[in-house]
């Protein structure tokens, strides 16, 4: 027999059989996320399949983040019921402003390497970022795994995914999603893993890491999966319990692993990106979309609400004057509590707020017209975000432009989509 | 188990992904799929909620699904009186939320479906045959797994989980044992 991918590897502990490319296989699953946009349905399943108790009230978190904070009354009564259940059962609720579901567990150290989390919200592929099998399932799966603590998942095939050449230092995490997205397309990695690895992945922190596995599932990928490294391992100490850390095994794929697909990647080829409204897989070159107004920019989302992606955007508007452009609304959402504190403490939110920025509750915030600021008829957004689809962000008659935090922040300073390597004081 | 179908083909194109099926803030009223129904598609088409008839079949391009993992995209199918989505292909969380509520996902050929064909859907072992009635062609669509199977056969994933108790019993039985 051949090696085994990173997820062939996972899947076969989790199932404790010799777990292949295309098998069916029953896992135990490690981590159970909820988010408030699918735990109340969760909720009526559990009860409709006759649950009583969690599988293990410690492997089940549920967040509310989509919510945040909660803009109607049936909203409210949503947190309510969730906050009812995890009482009763004894599983941990984080708050309205604790921040995204995935990105909490990662933060919390839930998310061990090697471990499988299962999240009814599509981009808990993220956490892949770390080492570990990270998918997204609706609430039917999810209030299955709460009672019985397993899934069945076939077991996928793997598109090998090596970024190489020398990394410029105007080419952003987001940027090379983007072209990832361009290239495999919206389904091109269906029931399939990316597994990401090459020379230039010690250029990419596990921020960055976050955000191309995140975008993984906008080509279709089940998982999104990192090889773990000095900086999976830098992130996660000082958060992982002692005796996750004992849990804690290699994650590589073994050299005579066999591939879907072999896809190089050279880095320093790529340039600044966007993807044009309505779909994420339409991606061109910015110098494509260079001079379209925009009314909104928004920074935010589990994919790019993160503290480096503001330290970038803060950068762009000081380096250009500290003036955001008249008619152009800067949203900032951090993505947790963690990353707002961090930038309450280091200066960024104020100075960013003292420019001009609307600073929202961490969470999901404006991505999904679930809660935050709406866009305004016929508006164009620049967005740090992952979908772009029409009404989207709760406005059918608004068009969504997804790129770097760093375009997003240039486009703030000139009211158009702007060229981040044309702004002043730009080394490429 | 026996599941035949037929209806009315409603076709949709290409990449329609889980918030055009159902636009995420329409879930901040309720996510009550019997109150959701009236927005199914409005972004594709303000007057296809309206047009929908009892026992229509939703006929796709590829990649139908996509996106967002929200399962009210199923049950608002269902709730609309669609019993089965035919597509050249499906996301993965769509597929699986479809089958956990008993609405029949087919993986088939659908190029030759026109709008408001006639479309006679049967389940011969693990494959659906579909049978165009207007054009007179059959195609068959790709097997669906064994445990898929198994919770189409209880109806959906609720029952599933009553019956077995544990998804590695359903698991097992759907492979006979």
């Amino acid at each position: 027999m051949s090696g085994k991918t990173i997820s062939e590897k996972i899947l076969s502990a989790k199932s404790r059989r010799d777990a292949r490319a295309g098998d069916i296989v029953v896992c135990d699953v490690d981590l159970v996320l909820g988010t408030d946009a699918s735990s109340p349905m969760a909720i009526d399943y559990f009860d409709r399949m006759a649950g009583t108790a969690l599988f293990n009230a410690a492997r089940v978190l549920f967040a509310m983040d989509h919510y945040a904070p909660p803009a109607t009354p049936a909203v409210a009564a949503f947190h309510d019921r969730i906050r009812g259940f995890a009482r009763a059962h004894g599983a941990e609720v984080r708050e309205v402003g604790d921040g995204i579901s995935f990105q909490l567990a990662a933060e919390l150290g839930r998310a061990v390497p090697g471990s499988l989390v299962i999240g009814a919200d599509s981009h808990t592929v993220t956490l892949g970022a770390l080492g570990l099998f990270a998918t997204g399932v609706g609430s039917s799966d999810l209030a299955a795994a709460m009672i019985t603590g397993q899934v069945w998942l076939r077991v996928p095939e793997t598109i090998h995914v090596r970024l190489d050449g020398e990394r410029p230092s105007s080419v952003a995490a987001k940027d090379v999603a983007l072209e990832l997205v361009r290239i495999i397309g919206p389904e091109g990695a269906n029931y399939q893993t990316l597994e990401l690895d090459g020379s230039a992945m010690s250029s990419f922190s596990l921020e960055d890491r976050l955000v191309i596995s995140n975008l993984g599932v906008e080509m279709g990928a089940k998982a999104a999966i990192f090889g773990v490294d000095a900086a999976t391992e830098g992130y996660l100490s000082g958060r992982l319990a002692p005796s996750d850390h004992a849990r804690n095994v290699v994650v590589a794929s073994d050299g005579d692993a066999r591939y879907a697909r072999e896809l190089v990647v050279d880095v320093s080829a790529i340039s600044p990106r966007i993807s044009l409204p309505h779909s994420p897989d339409n991606v061109v070159s910015i110098e494509e979309a260079v001079g379209t107004p925009v009314q909104m920019v928004f920074i935010g989302t589990c994919t790019g609400g993160r503290t480096s992606d503001f330290h970038d955007v803060l950068d762009v508007l000081e380096r250009s004057g500290g003036r955001i452009a008249t008619g152009v609304q800067l949203v900032l959402t951090p993505a947790s509590r963690e990353v707002e504190r961090r930038l309450l403490d280091d200066g960024t939110l104020d100075a960013l707020a003292a420019m001009g920025g609307i600073v929202t509750t961490p969470g999901c915030g404006a991505c999904c017209g679930t809660s935050g600021v709406i866009p305004g008829d016929g508006m164009n957004v620049i967005s740090t975000a992952n979908r772009n689809f029409k009404a989207r962000m709760g406005n059918a008659t608004a068009s969504i432009y997804l790129a770097s935090p760093t375009a997003c922040a240039a486009a703030a300073v000139t009211g158009r989509i702007t060229d981040p390597r044309t702004l002043p004081g730009t080394v490429t | 188990m026996k599941i035949e179908l037929q209806g009315r083909a409603r076709l949709v194109g290409d990449n329609i992904n889980a918030d055009y099926i159902i636009t995420s803030s329409r879930k901040r009223e309720s996510i009550d799929a019997a109150v959701l129904k009236q927005y199914l598609l409005e972004v594709v088409d303000p007057a296809f909620a309206a047009s929908v008839r009892e026992g229509d079949l939703l006929v796709a391009g590829r990649n139908f699904g996509c996106g967002s993992a929200m399962e009210v995209a199923a049950t608002v199918i269902l709730a609309a009186g669609i019993r089965a989505v035919l597509a050249q292909s499906f996301s993965r969380p769509f597929y699986r939320n479809a089958i956990n509520n008993g609405l029949l996902p087919i993986e088939c050929d659908t190029s030759r479906i026109q709008e408001g064909d006639a479309i006679a859907a049967r389940l011969v072992g693990d494959r659906v045959e579909v049978r165009s009635l207007t054009r007179g062609d059959t195609v068959f669509g790709t097997a669906l797994p064994p445990i898929g199977l198994a919770i189409l056969e209880c109806g959906g994933l609720v029952e599933a989980v009553r019956r077995f108790g544990s998804i590695r019993r359903l698991d097992a039985a759907s492979h006979g044992a």
